[in-house]
């Protein structure tokens, strides 16, 4: 946190939605897509361009789940926790994971900003639990120890 | 080599994930190699294709030479070359390779309506769709029947609603098209956020054009020129596909103004989830679509009347609406003839967990559970011996393994403590511990619980506490009475229908597997050897 928001960017989000009703969702949308995450610094922008309260931004914000509100790992490693997932061993998976790591419950992203871990209710390829998505690539039925080689890797390639 | 070569590649959600895109790249490859390209001339054609159901034997490949159908399964790109060279140039189909008694087996019992072109037809390409008979439901009902009609052939078929409540498909329209209002709208739910549930996925990136096409036909009965699909964000794949059919429906004027030239205007817009699981509540469904936080509010006044910006909206499911171009085409009495009396048609299911063949089915209203699991899901993974059915998702319950015979539809899965839910079907077996799972449903509804009414937001959170403390071994005396007391207060009192039926899970996992919980609170002792806490390995 704490680099500047270019509101540029922003501003080109917004202008197409200015005034116009029942689109905030679609918006944050977008403006996570372009910065990745959504910095509390657009907020009272995205606000006042579409003519209503900060605090109504915030309510949505805070309602969805796939809103962040914090910045983002490079490398995201989402494990699904769907049925199908679970009763194939899903919290074992997110154990070792978290370990490996050094992420706590409850913390998502490393101190270094390589590395997010986030969970997913259901990936809709309960054919191949346990799944484990890597930068948005499904690697199915995987198991713990290939789970920690894959990230392994990646941390050799990001050099941690 | 003689004749047409088509092949086609399964690109569903299994299919890709097993690697599908780079066996269509060998095959391109392999068709291009000299000796080979000369030898096929341009007879020969790769299709990637929607999801072909047997999820568990995925790369599913069907070689189609005149007519004569063999596919393949568990495909890697290794193979390829072997399959040009064998069964396209000489006529020889690899055998050790193709499919076996096992697939046949899998859809012996199933009945395709909603599926039946998936995986037959290229998802992207709406001439595929068109050949296969696709548009022209919409020119039926827009060219010769009036909206009442149409109405009466849908409420004659007995279509009921997919999503899982099972209201009659018909009826909902009636009352729609009979509201006073010049604006009204058409939404389709495909919020598919039941863990365990895939078939609304499989559709939408399998032939979302028949989803396209059962909006425009609910449009033009209930007098609508504006439709949404609100689609899971954790979906991408499909709202690519969606946004390509719909670009290409509005191309061939099948969406937009004026269509057909009948002086009908309707065109659909995507409106994509953030996550949310209480999105799929169609009160909620429609805050959110309207850019706010997506809460329910208390019903009646029923969507039909006053829905989204508080106009007259018909809200269907994904399937639901996949179900209509067939109806039209095919008339109400094929339709009805299909299924039970109370429960017309076919289902689509998402099979998985413990059994063997887990994948895609649509089968008959009224088949048995056991047919599914035993003679389509060919049985439980290592001989093991099956403890319960889950239906329904978070909101639905278990069903155990001696209800076997009990029919799959709406009534009966109601009758025995259950739903039909929208199809997610998961199947536990004895390793399995009953009272983790309801713990994990619970975990799921009481975090995705909007927190509106305090029954759901409050109860749930007082029921997880109960089921944290049975699993750390640290349960009380009284504590499954307790469960089953606030479970039915909650059942009772919660504004909508997630936190309605929230505790389902719980309370069917206390009536039928009474002693594992008493295992777990009197005993200290997990009998599947799930629960970590109460394991006798435990280091």
């Amino acid at each position: 946190m704490g680099e500047k928001i270019d509101l540029d960017r922003l501003d080109k989000i917004l202008s197409p939605y200015k005034n116009k009703r029942g689109v905030l969702v679609s918006v944050l949308q977008e403006v996570q897509e372009e910065f990745g995450w959504v910095p509390p610094e657009t907020v009272e922008h995205i606000a006042s361009a579409l003519k209503i309260f900060p605090s109504e931004v915030y309510g949505v914000l805070t309602f969805y789940s796939l809103f962040h509100l914090r910045p983002r790992g490079k490398d995201v490693i989402t494990v699904c926790t769907g049925t199908a997932c679970h009763i194939k061993g899903s919290e074992r998976l997110l154990n070792v994971l978290r370990k490996r790591l050094g992420l706590p419950e409850g913390k998502e992203t490393t101190a270094d900003r390589k590395f997010t871990i986030e969970e997913v209710a259901c990936e809709g390829t309960c054919s191949m639990a346990p799944l484990v998505l890597i930068n948005e690539r499904v690697c199915g039925k995987i198991s713990e120890d290939e789970l920690l080689s894959k990230i392994d890797k990646l941390k050799i390639e990001s050099g941690t | 080599m003689k004749g047409d070569v088509k092949i086609k590649v399964c690109m569903g959600p299994g299919g890709i994930a097993e690697g599908a895109a780079d066996i269509i790249e060998s095959f391109n490859k392999e068709l291009n190699t000299t000796g080979v390209k000369t030898a096929i001339e341009n007879r020969c054609s790769v299709h990637k294709v929607g999801c072909l159901g047997f999820c568990a034997k995925d790369v599913l490949v069907d070689i189609i030479i005149n007519g004569n159908k063999t596919t393949y399964e568990q495909v890697k790109t290794g193979m390829v070359s072997r399959i040009v060279k064998e069964h396209i140039l000489k006529g020889n189909p690899v055998k050790e390779w193709a499919v076996g008694e096992e697939y046949h087996n899998f859809h012996k019992k199933q009945v395709k309506v909603v599926l039946s072109d998936c995986g037959e037809i290229d998802p992207e390409d709406i001439n595929a769709y068109i050949e296969v008979g696709g548009y022209e439901a919409t020119r039926k009902t827009l060219t010769s029947m009036t909206p009442e009609e149409t109405i009466l052939v849908i409420k004659e078929s007995g279509l009921r609603g997919r999503g899982g409540a099972g209201f009659p498909t018909g009826l909902k329209w009636e009352i729609c098209r009979k509201k006073q209002g010049e604006q009204k709208y058409v939404i389709c739910n495909a919020d598919e956020g039941d863990p365990g549930a895939f078939m609304d996925r499989a559709v939408i990136e399998g032939n979302p054009h028949s989803v396209i096409e059962g909006m425009i036909i609910g449009a033009y009965a209930i007098g609508a020129n504006k439709g949404y699909v609100y689609i899971r964000a954790e979906y991408p794949l499909a709202l690519k596909r969606l946004i390509k059919a719909l670009s290409q429906a509005r191309e061939y004027g099948f969406i937009g103004n004026n269509i057909l030239e009948t002086g009908f205007n309707f065109d659909i817009e995507t409106r994509l989830g953030a996550g949310a699981f209480v999105c799929g509540e169609e009160t909620a469904l429609i805050a959110s679509t309207e850019g706010k936080r997506g809460m329910p509010r208390a019903r009646p006044p029923f969507p039909a009347e006053r829905g989204l910006f508080g106009r007259p909206t018909v809200i269907n499911n994904v399937e639901t609406f996949a179900n209509i171009p067939y109806i039209i085409k095919r008339g109400s009495q094929w339709f009805s003839s299909l299924g039970t009396e109370k429960s017309r048609g076919t289902k689509t299911f998402s099979l998985s967990g413990k059994v063997r063949n887990s994948g895609l089915i649509e089968v008959p209203l009224g088949i048995s559970l056991r047919e599914i699991i035993y003679d389509i899901g060919g049985g439980i993974e290592g001989g093991r011996a099956l403890k319960a059915v889950q239906t329904g998702g978070p909101l639905g319950g278990f069903i155990p393994a001696g209800f076997l015979d009990a029919k799959v539809d709406y009534e009966s899965l109601a009758s025995i403590g259950s739903m039909m839910g929208s199809g997610g079907m998961v199947v536990l077996d004895e390793t399995d511990c009953m009272v983790d799972i309801a713990r994990f449903f619970l975990r799921f509804t009481q975090a995705e619980s909007c927190g509106k009414c305090t029954p759901c937001r409050v109860g749930t959170k007082v029921m997880l506490e109960i089921m944290d403390r049975i699993i750390r071994g640290e349960g009380r005396e009284g504590d499954i009475d307790l469960l089953i007391k606030l479970g039915t207060q909650i059942r009772g009192s919660a504004l909508c229908g997630l936190g309605k039926a929230c505790p389902t899970p719980v309370l069917t996992a206390v009536n039928h597997f009474r002693d594992e919980y008493e295992a777990h609170i009197k005993d200290g002792r997990c009998p599947s050897g799930v629960c970590e806490a109460l394991s006798k390995d435990e280091r």
